[in-house]
């Protein structure tokens, strides 16, 4: 989801062309780059934004899931949503701490995703409409999040890098619970397979959508790549994506809704490779832009959350500062 | 603008035998607190036996900008290390 982390970024830089240099030798050289060293300023705007939608795509992530907590079918599997979806949490929280080191206010952030200016990924503007939608979050939307967020462990920045192993450690239990879900799915009756049918049909376009727009229309890549906070192009992860899922849809007796998808034997650099049929980019960027079915939900859900917990945080507060004062008068 | 919740830097000990290190950061009213949310969001997974949360404010960094004479002198004392002395094979290991 996290190569639409870059929409709306700016990499624009201003230094001088000596400063840009040595920067880009430290960068060649493989070594990470830490919050206090200097950088371009286009570098360090470009993180914010990246690793701020990446946050919120987190935080936003867990309403979909959190839809289904209550419903999910036995105890087993409501103990394994919970942990997945306060895993999320976990996963916004180590993020916004990362963006945080670039010198940009939690708060700063939590207002931009509240007024709409800082996006997040366009697949949590869909709904999750059945039980089988649960598994095939897992499954897709969690899979392509694994593989964007692999190379991100090789980030040139160091804190967004250390924060992606902990996700990346994390989020392979996500996919796993998704795929058994299905997988149940598929081994019950004929509702239940037509039900899993349907969640894929219904998520596998906008789980390629999250790999972002296409290389050529792609505008902030180029410089990324240079900066080696991106490591691979939209479209190539994207095809690594399809090539491991077709197998793993046809394992389960799954068709993948793409009826002009063909094995190419010279995808790949001639190792082969599944084509796929054209992407509908005008609803990507419906969703994008706000659009989607359930992007007005969503920020009315964060909305009301950071409404409601405003009086625990005023709570907290007046309580640490009591505290504190009541230490001092002791000593 | 909202009031900033205070930030902290959060240590934590795997297990014991091996020293407190640097997981990452998290805002919190106070210490207490500090320690819930640390064990929440850095040890959903065993990761540790012990946590320190430390306010971010009181730590003092060294200047990256000085780096190169903060840390330049080590570079040229070889002789801190053992390689730099010569003693004969036949001595055996030392």
């Amino acid at each position: 989801m996290y190569s639409q982390g870059l929409i709306g970024a700016d990499g624009r830089t201003e230094e001088d062309a000596a400063f840009l240099a040595a920067f880009q030798a430290r960068i060649d050289a493989e070594e990470k780059i830490e919050p206090k060293d200097a950088m371009p300023e286009g570098y360090r705007r470009t993180l914010v934004r990246q690793i701020g939608q990446h946050a919120h795509s987190e935080i936003v992530g867990m309403l979909p899931e959190g839809n289904w907590i209550t419903r999910a079918p036995s105890l087993r599997r409501k103990a394994a949503l919970l942990a997945k979806v306060q895993d999320e949490g976990g996963h916004g929280l180590y993020l916004y701490s990362a963006a945080e080191t670039l010198g940009v206010s939690r708060e700063q952030m939590t207002e931009e995703l509240l007024s709409g200016k800082a996006k997040y990924s366009s697949i949590f503007n869909y709904p999750t409409l059945s039980w089988a939608d649960i598994g095939i979050i897992g499954w897709l939307v969690d899979g392509a999040a694994i593989m964007n967020q692999i190379p991100l462990c090789r980030c040139s920045f160091g804190p967004y890098a250390r924060a992606m192993i902990r996700v990346c450690k994390e989020e392979s239990f996500h996919q796993r619970q998704g795929y058994e879900i299905v997988m149940t799915l598929m081994r019950g009756t004929e509702a239940q397979k037509a039900m899993a049918q349907d969640a894929l049909d219904r998520w596998w376009w906008p789980a390629l959508m999250m790999f972002g727009p296409h290389d050529s229309e792609s505008a902030h890549s180029e410089q990324s790549m240079a900066w080696k906070i991106k490591r691979f192009s939209n479209d190539a992860l994207r095809q690594k994506f399809i090539d491991a899922t077709v197998p793993q849809a046809e394992f389960l007796g799954l068709k993948v809704p793409d009826p002009d998808m063909v094995w190419d034997a010279g995808l790949n650099d001639g190792q082969g490779g599944y084509r796929h049929g054209p992407i509908d980019w005008d609803e990507f960027w419906r969703v994008v832009k706000g659009g989607g079915v359930m992007n007005r939900d969503r920020i009315r859900a964060r909305r009301k959350a950071w409404e409601d917990g405003a009086w625990v945080r005023e709570a907290a507060r007046a309580h640490a500062l009591k505290r504190a004062a009541r230490k001092v008068a002791a000593e | 603008m909202v009031e900033a919740t205070p930030l902290w830097e959060v240590f934590i000990r795997p297990r014991n035998g091996l020293s407190h290190r640097h997981v990452g950061s998290l805002h919190a009213a106070d210490e207490v607190m500090a320690l819930q949310a640390a064990r929440d969001v850095y040890t959903r997974r065993g990761e540790g036996t012990s946590i320190w949360v430390v306010p971010s404010l009181a730590i003092t960094a060294s200047d990256p900008d000085h780096a190169d004479e903060m840390f330049e002198p080590t570079a040229d004392k070889i002789y801190r290390h053992p390689t730099f002395y010569e003693i004969p094979e036949e001595v055996g290991h030392m």
